[in-house]
């Protein structure tokens, strides 16, 4: 059972707000007492979801939340976007596919950067992409 | 510093901002005639797949300058999630700090002419 603690909601529009919202996780992670590897991990994570986000689409929301199960403490980012959604995400989800420009490791990369993740999306509707990494994870 | 162009990264960069690096570097190497250029990203806390595009296309584009790229200062925990990304940054030489990686720079510089004449008898599919 994964209990949240405290919620934060970051609007994402623009390429400086990719900063922003890496110093808002940084801030949380450093308050749960998260090691620097894994906060590195999470940021980079971050910052790679954050960019899809705002390149396919069009910007969107980043829910930043403590969460805790039993004694483990951790951070949840759930990034939320009106884009025009992922048609296969297995295929998505591959090193090295793109359909920009990229090398094509945001998703699978950051899948292997944190300990839980989850994307949904519905073409036409948007995109849902949950990572979680625990503290001492 | 001589021959070399040194850079060093001291904010934590947006895309913008590291495309306008991109740019500005390579009209420098062209500009100065450097021969070697040191990048340090010793107060850099992330790197990610952009980032390091950048890093390795700037190697790139100076290469066909004519010159030699090392990037120096790496924190250990952006080495490990680098990798865990899938990033290896083949083809960038790294240093430890900058001191070695002038060092570094220099010994390129001054052997390329060298392996260069040697490469060529090898190559030479008629040389039996």
């Amino acid at each position: 059972m994964i209990l949240s603690l405290s919620k934060d909601n970051i609007e994402v529009v623009r390429e400086q707000d990719v900063v922003l919202l890496r110093n808002r996780v940084k801030e949380v992670a450093v308050k749960i007492k998260m090691g620097l590897l894994n906060q590195t991990k999470l940021i980079t994570a971050a910052s790679e979801l954050v960019r899809n986000m705002l390149r396919y689409g069009n910007g969107g929301t980043c829910l930043i939340e403590v969460v805790s199960r039993g004694r483990d403490n951790g951070v949840r980012l759930t990034f939320s976007d009106q884009g025009p959604g992922i048609a296969d995400i297995g295929q998505a989800m591959r090193d090295g596919f793109s359909t920009g420009k990229s090398l094509g490791l945001g998703l699978p990369g950051s899948k292997r950067l944190v300990n839980e993740f989850d994307i949904k999306s519905k073409v036409g509707e948007g995109t849902t992409v949950m990572i979680l990494k625990w503290a001492n994870g | 510093m001589g021959n070399f162009l040194l850079v060093t990264i001291q904010v934590d960069l947006y895309d913008r901002l590291a495309l306008n690096l991109e740019a500005d570097l390579v009209q420098m190497v062209n500009k100065t005639g450097a021969k070697g250029v040191l990048i340090d990203i010793s107060a850099v806390s992330i790197v990610d797949s952009f980032m390091g595009r950048i890093i390795g296309n700037i190697a790139s584009m100076s290469k066909i300058l004519d010159a030699e790229t090392v990037v120096v200062g790496m924190q250990p925990a952006v080495a490990i999630t680098l990798i865990e990304l899938g990033l290896p940054l083949k083809g960038v030489q790294t240093a430890l700090n900058v001191e070695r990686g002038m060092d570094l720079l220099k010994t390129m510089i001054d052997e390329s002419p060298i392996e260069d004449e040697q490469e060529y008898p090898e190559d030479d599919p008629f040389a039996q």
